[in-house]
């Protein structure tokens, strides 16, 4: 036990301030109305899916929550279930095998169904293509989108920051 | 490495009064490919399963030439002494079909199936005929992987068949389906759980969701644009499934690569062994409730990310390998600096893992949980940590010893017991043994270029490779047009053998701990379904 507290004493706090983002987000939706951005602004729930990826975004996805980025902060918080959640972070070229599980956790969501497609697959289908008989699209193609972060993966500065985009 | 034919298993085949056919157009040598008549193709598995070989992959391709009509099936073995042998049989094109070898290799029925799926072989005496890769929802007849289906096909979706899942019946017994969109930021797939009360009888998993159609893709690029797709297989193995990339190419075009470009490429996959292995215990911990360890892990990983967003530019460290050598050059203050946190993270890898084996907490729900014994991991042939940790010792770096690991004597942990503690303790052994690579390999590097001039390969030759990647053995074959651009390259995931031992792992324990187990393996989705 003293030797937890120990480490735990001697690492520190390592969270920091958010970086500036490479400039690789992108609103695309319409822009939220004030009275909900407002209610948003103590707390946002997201569920996560991967509708196809390599696994790298989900890798910087969960960098998110390290202790230098710790996103908990900002009072955002990844939901297991979509029935509470706000916001829908997808990442990966949507595959013909994930399309109708895809539509069915955006249908689950309540309004307003926030969609961030995260990146370089999500937003164009990246090196997997369109012209593939196992894709359907990038997540455009599939539900409403309102912000893209670009990046193969992005990093998680970059996540958080598109994520921010949506509800600022 | 022998520049020698391999004749073992050809001459192993002859005492059986087998025949097999040498195939010249192969690469390399000590990896040889024969070519068998279809009505030996059983057989020839019994006699693998015999001589006590491991089962590595199979696969399909339909002949070089247009005119010849032909589709082949390959079947890959590993013999801890006489290597990889790959054996292939041509199927009329009219209605192929093959024998299933699953009677021998249990593993080989799901890659039977993948290509039952993709390329409209039948697969007779199959022991499950499902489908696998291609949903309820694909038509039955539209085979992807044939030359004459176009990549771009929209496919519609069909009124769904049902995927019949084990069922069991009697009082109490109730099933639980999870997935494929999962609970936490992770990779979807469906478990199907048969339990009673809270203590699991079954689990059976189905995959192919993430199934990006990848070896279509990858046809007709040159290996310079394929490299990109490839190494994006499974994102976290990016610097593995480039090298295995790069390697059966340069195999094919017959090219040795600079010495400093090899031993850069080990570097890279240590590093990514070091980062995953790290972020892996620190979550298999966070599973069992013990955050602390959580948290450290993951910090350790972050600081390692960033370092390779310094030095090499990305922080997952993709497309760094390239056909033919690597695309940057380190200089000495840059190797200085990746030494010094190597040797930073160990230390502090250590001290955290005083306190993880110390605290009972979390040695109480992993020591003993879900257990792999030796007759069932070699029966399967379960490779990387989960197999080590099964008592199947085969590493690649090792039987293979390709450069530069032919001059580093890896050390392999040797564990036996098979459980969830046993898994994570090869994979603290394996940090430590990845950090003294990484030294040695930094502190030797040699000089010299770091890249040779790509070279097209011939036309019909073919090239595998083998590389150890951190959850185990990737598999690489590819196969060249005249123009130099890809006809078939097939990409084979740890994965798909070792999603097996979970199953086999989660037989009789509390449902709780799934999560946990499911972390001690972490199998692959994306490597699996390609």
């Amino acid at each position: 036990m003293f030797r937890l507290l120990k480490k735990a004493l001697l690492t520190g706090i390592k969270t920091e301030e958010l970086a500036e983002p490479e400039q690789n987000i992108e609103q695309i939706g319409a822009k939220l109305e004030k009275i909900i951005r407002h209610r948003f602004s103590g707390s946002l729930a997201i569920r996560f899916v991967d509708a196809g990826s390599c696994n790298a975004c989900e890798l910087e996805a969960n960098a998110t929550s390290n202790s230098y980025y710790d996103i908990e902060r900002f009072g955002i918080h990844y939901t297991p279930s979509p029935r509470f959640a706000d916001m829908l972070l997808v990442s990966g070229p949507v595959t013909r095998n994930m399309e109708t599980a895809l539509k069915m956790t955006y249908e689950a969501m309540p309004k307003p169904k926030l969609v961030v497609a995260l990146g370089d697959c999500a937003t164009n289908c990246g090196v997997f293509g369109r012209d593939n008989y196992a894709i359907s699209g990038a997540i455009s193609d599939i539900i409403p989108v309102d912000v893209v972060i670009h990046g193969c993966p992005p990093s998680p500065t970059d996540i958080i920051a598109g994520i921010h985009s949506a509800i600022k | 490495m022998t520049a020698v034919v391999n004749t073992w298993f050809a001459e192993k085949l002859r005492d059986r009064e087998i025949y097999s056919l040498y195939l010249k157009d192969h690469h390399p040598i000590h990896m040889p490919c024969l070519q068998l008549q279809q009505s030996d193709w059983n057989k020839a598995a019994e006699l693998a399963r015999q001589l006590n070989m491991r089962f590595s992959a199979l696969w399909a391709a339909e002949g070089s030439r247009r005119d010849e009509q032909t589709f082949y099936v390959y079947m890959l073995f590993a013999h801890i002494d006489h290597r990889h042998i790959l054996l292939r049989t041509p199927l009329w094109a009219e209605n192929p079909s093959l024998i299933s070898i699953g009677e021998h290799y249990i593993a080989a029925v799901r890659m039977e199936r993948h290509i039952q799926d993709l390329f409209g072989i039948e697969i007779t005496e199959l022991a499950d005929k499902r489908t696998w890769v291609k949903h309820s929802h694909w038509p039955e007849n539209a085979f992807p992987l044939r030359k004459d289906f176009e990549s771009n096909t929209w496919i519609e979706h069909q009124k769904g068949r049902e995927y019949n899942f084990l069922k069991a019946e009697g009082e109490g017994v109730y099933e639980l389906a999870v997935g494929p969109v999962h609970a936490g930021i992770i990779e979807p797939g469906h478990f199907r759980f048969l339990a009673v009360g809270e203590q699991l009888l079954n689990m059976e998993i189905q995959l192919g969701y993430t199934h990006k159609g990848i070896e279509k893709r990858l046809e007709g690029m040159t290996a310079e644009e394929a490299i990109r797709v490839a190494s994006r297989t499974s994102g976290d193995m990016t610097v593995a499934y480039g090298w295995a990339f790069s390697r059966a190419a340069e195999a094919a075009a017959d090219i040795i690569i600079p010495e400093r470009a090899s031993s850069f490429r080990a570097i890279l996959c240590e590093r990514e062994r070091l980062a995953n292995h790290i972020g892996d215990i620190g979550s298999i911990c966070n599973d069992a409730g013990f955050a602390f360890m959580h948290v450290h892990m993951q910090r350790l990983r972050e600081e390692m990310a960033r370092l390779h967003k310094t030095v090499f530019g990305h922080r997952l460290m993709m497309d760094l390998i390239v056909p033919g050598g690597i695309n940057f050059d380190l200089n000495s203050t840059q190797c200085d600096m990746l030494r010094q946190q190597t040797q930073q993270v160990a230390v502090e890898v250590d001290k955290l893992r005083a306190i993880y084996e110390e605290h009972p907490g979390i040695q109480e729900r992993v020591i003993g949980s879900g257990v792999v014994t030796k007759e069932q991991a070699e029966s399967i042939g379960m490779t990387g940590y989960a197999g080590r940790a099964s008592g199947v010792y085969s590493d690649e770096r090792v039987e293979e010893a390709y450069h530069p690991y032919d001059n580093l004597d890896v050390q392999v942990p040797l564990a036996k017991q098979g459980s969830v503690a046993t898994r994570v303790w090869v994979r603290f052994e394996e940090i430590k043994e990845a950090t003294r690579l990484i030294d040695t390999l930094l502190q030797d590097l040699p000089s010299g270029a770091v890249k040779t001039d790509w070279i097209t390969p011939e036309i019909g030759v073919s090239g595998l490779a083998s590389i150890e990647s951190w959850r185990g053995e990737i598999i690489c074959w590819i196969r060249f047009t005249n123009d130099g651009r890809i006809d078939r390259c097939t990409l084979h995931d740890p994965s798909e053998v070792n999603w097996l031992g979970l199953e086999l792992a989660v037989r009789n324990v509390p449902i709780p701990d799934f999560p946990l187990n499911n972390k001690s393996f972490n199998c692959s989705y994306s490597g699996n379904d390609r």
